[in-house]
């Protein structure tokens, strides 16, 4: 008793802990709107596991790092669509990406567009230019991070050695922390030194720092303002912590320009602004540049000043930590968790930037002499627009000294500048891309450059917000004026809009198809461009939109095929072993797109010699993953290169990172899963790892390799299948009883794989792994989590199809009566796919009952919404028995009758549902009586208040009547028709449709048990559901009305829907109108025609057109019967097509052509010619519609009379004088031409010999 | 024709019948439009192998030699293009 006792405890402990983690789980998804993380990743360690150097920093920092610090400014950021949605009442769900993006993805901020690089190809033998970044920089500067980065995990494991070790020193006197700090001061401090001592080479670098001021004007990095500045805020900052975690930032920089030595000479503006930052504070730094502190926070702005290369940045800023570190710094060199760090980091990051920086301070931070104040250079240009220095900083950089500001009269203060010269309305958080476009009086002043400039800023503003016809000639102009606008300008007005934290999706996917036309104009000339390009279009590729990652892939594979393959591994190379995860990850993504628009075969080498690298495990990671990634992309177009791609990868499965060896097995999983069912020959070479790896290791790198083992087994011989999955079914069974989430639904995906391979044997799997596995999977908790369930349920499956039924069945019937729900419901899913696939003949008589009774009860005991498992599981359990029902069915019956009877409306409802899947096996059983009682009991419950009730009786009714037929209903027919009448009044949809399908069954079947008079209020009825917006009610209903019309005659029936014809509603019209058409086809043409033709008497719109679309639809029905009533409709047809009224003709003209279309070659040429006479004057028809439907009946002529009856009506145009005649005529030759070209050399007209051209055809007049 | 005009389905179809070769458009003169004819026919002939026989009859020779003169002749049907007075 007390064990059970403390079992129960045990396992309700564990279901909360399942619980919490669960929340916690969700947590950020509720905050962000259920992005969901899990629905994108396609191999098990995308993001928290596969992160490199976040091992330390644990994921709930991570997001308290991000929606902390942007969310705080976001909020702050002006919004236009937000203030506009909220004036108007109402709460439009924000449709910017940024709101649906999780955290990883919104790393795509962190990073920052670099400077353009060098194009080898356009510059020749030449050597590149200093001042131009070369590909040699970029693998520099991305050493140079690397070595930082782990420079800075030496200081922090260091730090922490020594705390350790100071704890075990003396327990009792505790040391000061700001002694530790010191320490950590003087350690970090010392580090820089001796890693200069190390790398001068790259210390030393003579250009590196150049590339710097490029990268600040060509990078507005608008997606900063929150950690605006974010580089020179963070970057460097030798003395402080260590930065496990820093990988989201790091990459962001590149760090080419941070080199302390590198330009002595050189004026502090023209070095790297980030310079600074370093603990050798610069010499020459000239002060000037602190004042203009403000530019400093409009960073994103400098691109938008064509001065901007010029201004110095941000670099005040960078220094301070340096000289006085905030308390928050000084707390870093303390012992500290790396969440703390990462939370401290942040609220340090805010109050450096918030902090204005003095002329003492600056005094005290730089020697008295050795440097000299210069003043500024003559193109530097203050920030223009006032309106944008207000937009753009939302936080103040401190402007050290208050300063008058320049008087503006034509500022605004509140309401947005109107846009001058029809530009479209600017919001908020455009004025700091386009403020510049708001001020137009200095137009004429601009150099060309910067009229360029201005120019292409208004197009893509036009792109941006403008209307549709504005945005589509601003396109056009983009496009053709491409290569004049040249690929700079281009692209730095565009990619930093791409990094807009407010961008929307129409946004983007507006300047995505933007950068796509530019690439096809600019084509090599995009080549310095490519990195820059990649680093916005990157994010797209993980985005979780599917047409975003499309238009990604679209993107790059443009790129690709423009830049060509050198370049493009030139520019990605770098990224490679990028310390940032996700740098790494997007980059092997965007590599594999590569591949695929280049061809595997041309990337193979580069492949295969990075996943070697022995420089770092990274690149070998990123190479490996860029196969995965292949793999998945192109799917089994792997195949011809299969071999070499797993030879590629083969060695990182003994790699000695284990990251590596995972994302290899992974990656080998993936190619096995694009190939399958081919290709086992090319993986021979990594069985044996694999078989040895799931041996010796543990954890995720095992759930790694059983997944790739999974997914090769199928691929092999039976007889090597049966082997091997024998050989790694002692692991997954060993691993049943992993509470790890994701090894448990690799183990449950792995045997279901095995199972289902060919050479796997029945008693095999009865014998070895049923036991286990039901032991360990078919247990409560699995059904709490929805993917888990899926796998289990989706796997019993497929043991099922080998074992049979009745072993599944058998194991788990007893669980349908079990007391958790969702454990039921997973059982009865089970049940109802394996009893679905394979049939109940399995099933003995004991099963049976257990089977039925258990069933009865989950289906009773049901209380959650998601009722369709439970119904389906009935349906399908009745149905794969049949006859064997028989006896259960009373009982059933009793159930159901009991629930339709029952308070809550679920109830009601899914009883009734049930009667509908069951109705046929009750036929089948003979339970016809049965079943009449049930009718009556159904057509009592006919007054049920619930529409979704009512729609579910309805349908119950409807299967009822299907199989017992009209006659043996119960109730007779005669007494259900006139009570369903009034419910066809109800608007509910769901009750439309299956009342009308009832009462179109009995019309179509019974029609006989119901007087006339009844079908007629019915018909009545029927009009109101013409208004139906569900296509399937019309069409319904208009069957209906031909069911009825057959029943009791047409007039009556046309006599109503003629009426119909003078209502306003169009749809109600058309549908009248199809209605009488159909009427007309059951009853024949001619009991309609008379009245209809007379009905066009009425000198009223509507009905004219409503008869000549009646008359369309007839004609379009009747086909060829048509040639009987052609000569009666001519004289009104005539009428129609010389009538003042376009639509007349145009209605008239698409009758003529199904009557051609109808009767041709049925002798009725003489009238159709006629027709054509009346029909040919409307070809000078503008109005759309109209046109289209006179060429489409000249078409249906040309069908039913002949091209050259056609071309005769065509020949006195063709060359007419006045050119919009010519235009006309052409037109109807062309698609004469096309219809009917060989019909048409006989009936050319002959043209005489001109001079020396031979136009004459002398074959045709030869005679024998 | 109006802006909107512009997109709809009738210029496509225009656009549409651009696409063969042998249709025409407002601009086209005489001679252009013979050697359309010219071909269209020579193809056909071709094309229907009674009519190929009936011509070979005709002319006293092979069926293969009439095919070849036909195909021969599409190459210029009407002799070279005459000089544009016009413009």
């Amino acid at each position: 008793m007390d064990d059970e006792i403390a079992k129960t405890q045990e396992e309700r402990k564990r279901m909360q802990q399942e619980i919490a983690s669960l929340d916690s789980v969700t947590y950020d998804r509720d905050l962000y709107g259920g992005t969901d993380r899990d629905a994108y990743v396609t191999s098990i360690p995308v993001n928290d596991e596969d992160d490199a150097n976040n091992d330390a920093m644990n994921s709930e920092v991570v997001r308290k790092l991000s929606y902390t610090a942007p969310k705080n400014v976001y909020d702050n950021l002006p919004r236009g669509g937000a203030d506009e949605d909220n004036s108007s009442g109402f709460l439009k769900p924000s449709n910017k990406i940024i709101d649906r993006e999780d955290d990883y993805r919104r790393r795509r901020l962190n990073r920052v567009l670099s400077p353009d690089r060098h194009d080898a190809f356009a510059a020749g033998e030449k050597t590149p230019d200093p001042s131009v970044r070369t590909y040699a920089d970029a693998m520099r500067q991305q050493a140079l991070e690397r070595e930082e980065e782990e420079t800075l995990k030496a200081i922090a494991k260091k730090k922490k050695e020594e705390e350790e070790a100071a704890k075990a020193e003396g327990g009792s006197k505790r040391r000061n922390r700001w002694d530790q700090s010191q320490d950590g001061g003087a350690a970090a401090a010392a580090a820089p030194a001796a890693k200069k001592a190390k790398a001068t080479s790259d210390w030393d670098l003579p250009d590196a720092a150049a590339p710097g001021i490029g990268r600040w004007d060509a990078t507005p990095t608008p997606g900063r303002v929150s950690d605006a500045t974010p580089s020179a805020g963070r970057r460097n900052r030798w003395d402080e912590t260590p930065t496990p975690g820093r990988s989201a930032d790091a990459d962001a920089t590149p760090s080419g320009g941070a080199t302390p030595g590198a330009t002595p000479a050189g004026m502090a503006w023209d070095a790297t602004p980030k310079g600074l930052a370093t603990p050798t504070p610069k010499r020459q730094r000239s002060r000037w540049d602190e004042t203009p502190a403000t530019m400093g926070s409009a960073t994103p702005m400098a691109g938008a000043t064509p001065a901007a290369a010029y201004t110095p940045g941000v670099t005040p800023v960078g220094a301070i930590d340096v000289a006085t570190p905030t308390p928050s710094a000084i707390n870093l060199r303390g012992a500290i968790t790396p969440e703390q760090y990462n939370l401290l980091r942040w609220e340090k990051d805010i109050e450096e930037r918030n902090r204005p920086l003095t002329d003492e301070e600056l005094d005290t931070m730089f020697p008295l002499e050795g440097y000299k104040i210069l003043d500024p250079p003559a193109s530097y240009v203050p920030i223009r627009t006032p309106a944008r220095k207000l937009l753009a900083t939302p936080t103040p950089m401190g402007t050290p000294l208050y300063q008058i500001p320049e008087e503006n009269r034509g500022q605004q203060f509140d309401v947005p500048k109107e846009a001058p010269g029809g530009l479209p309305f600017m919001k908020p958080e455009d004025y700091q891309y386009f403020g510049a476009l708001l001020n137009e009086d200095e137009e004429e002043e601009l150099s060309p450059d910067e009229q360029k400039e201005r120019k292409i800023m208004k197009l893509l503003l036009k792109v941006k917000n403008g209307t549709p016809p504005q945005r589509k000639t601003a396109l056009r102009q983009l496009t053709d004026k491409a290569r004049e606008f040249g690929a700079g300008p281009l692209f730095n007005r565009i990619l930093p809009l791409l990094m807009q934290p407010t961008l929307e999706d129409q946004e983007r996917h507006l300047l995505v198809k933007v950068i796509d036309r530019v690439l096809y104009k600019l084509d090599e000339l995009v080549r310095p461009y490519v990195h820059k390009i990649l680093v916005v279009i990157e994010p797209l590729l993980i985005d979780e939109d599917y047409y975003a990652r499309v238009e990604g892939r679209e993107i790059i594979s443009n790129l690709s095929k423009a830049a060509g393959l050198a370049t493009m591994i030139a520019a990605m190379r770098p990224d490679i072993d990028n310390i940032d995860e996700y740098v790494r990850n997007t980059t092997a993504r965007a590599f594999s797109v590569v591949a695929s628009a280049l061809g595997i075969p041309a990337l193979l080498p580069f492949l295969k010699a990075v996943c070697q690298s022995k420089k770092s495990w990274q690149a070998r990671h990123t190479g490996i993953k860029i196969v995965q990634q292949i793999a998945i992309l192109i799917g089994c177009a792997v195949l011809p290169h299969l071999r070499s791609l797993v030879e590629i990868i083969e060695h990182g499965l003994n790699d000695e990172n284990q990251k590596v060896r995972t994302i290899t097995a992974l990656s080998l999983a993936a190619l096995a899963e694009a190939a399958a069912p081919y290709g086992i020959e090319s993986f021979d070479s990594v069985l044996k790892p694999l078989w040895k790896g799931i041996r010796s290791h543990r954890g995720k790198v095992l759930a790694a390799f059983l997944k790739s083992i999974g997914f090769i087994i199928p691929l092999m011989d039976a007889i090597y299948a049966s082997y091997y999955t024998k050989e790694v079914m002692v692991i997954l069974i060993r691993e049943f009883q992993s509470p790890d989430e994701e090894m448990k639904k690799i183990v449950l995906k792995v045997v279901k794989q095995c199972v289902s391979t060919e050479g796997v044997e029945a008693d095999y799997i009865r014998s070895d792994i049923l036991p286990e596995f039901f032991r360990n999977f078919w247990v409560r908790r699995m059904a709490l989590d929805r993917r888990n369930y899926k796998q289990l349920v989706e796997t019993t499956v497929e043991i099922a199809n080998k074992v049979g039924v009745a072993d599944i069945v058998g194991r788990i019937v007893e669980d349908l009566k079990d007391e958790s729900e969702p454990y039921r419901r997973m059982v009865m899913e089970t049940i109802e796919k394996v009893v679905a696939n394979l049939g109940a003949s399995d099933i003995d008589a004991r099963l049976e009952e257990l089977l039925i009774d258990g069933i009865l009860y989950a289906f009773q005991e049901q209380t959650s919404d998601d009722a369709n498992v439970m119904l389906n599981g009935f349906g399908a359990v009745v149905n794969s028995l049949g006859q064997r029902v028989k006896p259960y069915l009373p009982q059933i019956c009793g159930t159901i009758k009991w629930r339709l009877n029952n308070k809550s409306a679920k109830v009601r409802q899914q009883a009734a549902d049930l009667i509908s899947r069951i109705a046929v096996v009750m036929k089948q059983c003979q339970e016809e009586q049965l079943m009449g009682h049930l009718g009556v009991v159904l057509y009592e419950y006919l007054g049920e208040e619930y529409p979704e009730v009512l729609g579910s009786i309805l349908g119950a009714l409807k299967a009822i009547v299907n199989v017992i037929g009209m006659t043996k209903m119960t109730p007779p027919i005669k007494d259900l028709l006139p009570r369903l009448t009034p419910i066809l009044k109800n608007r509910h949809e769901k009750v439309q449709e299956n009342c009308i399908d009832l009462v179109g069954r009995i019309a179509d079947r019974g029609a006989e048990f119901v007087p006339a008079r009844e079908w007629m209020r019915i018909c009545f009825e029927l009009l109101e559901m013409l208004k139906a917006h569900k296509k399937g009610i019309r069409r319904a209903t208009v069957n209906t009305f031909g069911y009825i019309a057959k029943a009791i005659g047409p007039q009556d029936v046309l006599a109503t829907l003629l009426n119909n014809l003078k209502v306003q509603e169009r749809q109600n019209r058309v549908c009248t109108t199809v209605a009488i058409a159909i009427v007309a086809e059951t009853c024949s043409p001619f009991t309609v025609l008379p009245a209809l033709m007379n009905e066009y008497r009425v000198p009223e719109l509507n009905v004219q057109n409503g008869v000549l679309k009646s008359l369309s639809f007839l004609f379009e029905y009747i086909g060829e019967m048509g040639k009987d009533y052609i000569y009666a409709v001519t004289p009104l047809l005539e009428d129609a097509l010389m009538d003042r009224d376009l639509v007349h003709r145009q209605t008239a003209a698409s009758a003529v052509k199904h009557m051609a279309l109808g009767v041709a070659g049925l002798g009725c040429e003489d009238a159709l010619i006629h027709l054509l006479n009346y029909v040919w004057p409307n070809i000078f028809e503008t109005s759309p519609h109209v046109i289209n439907a006179v060429m489409e009946a000249i078409e249906g002529m040309r069908v039913a009379l002949g091209a050259a009856v056609v071309l005769n009506y065509c020949l006195q145009g063709l060359f007419h004088p006045a050119r919009k005649v010519r235009e006309v005529y052409w037109k109807i030759y062309n698609s004469l031409y096309i219809g009917a070209q060989d019909a048409l050399v006989a009936a050319y007209p002959t043209l005489d010999d001109e001079h020396n051209n031979i136009y004459s055809r002398p074959e045709l007049v030869m005679f024998i | 024709m109006q802006a909107s005009d512009r997109f709809n389905i009738n210029s496509q179809l225009e656009h549409l019948q651009a696409k063969y070769v042998g249709t025409g458009h407002a601009d086209l003169n005489r001679f252009e439009w013979a050697v359309n004819i010219q071909r269209d026919s020579f193809a056909s002939y071709i094309g229907h192998y009674p009519m190929l026989a009936y011509f070979a009859i005709a002319e006293n020779e092979s069926i293969g030699r009439e095919r070849y003169n036909f195909m021969q002749k599409m190459l210029l049907p009407c002799g070279l293009p005459p000089e544009r007075e016009d413009d």
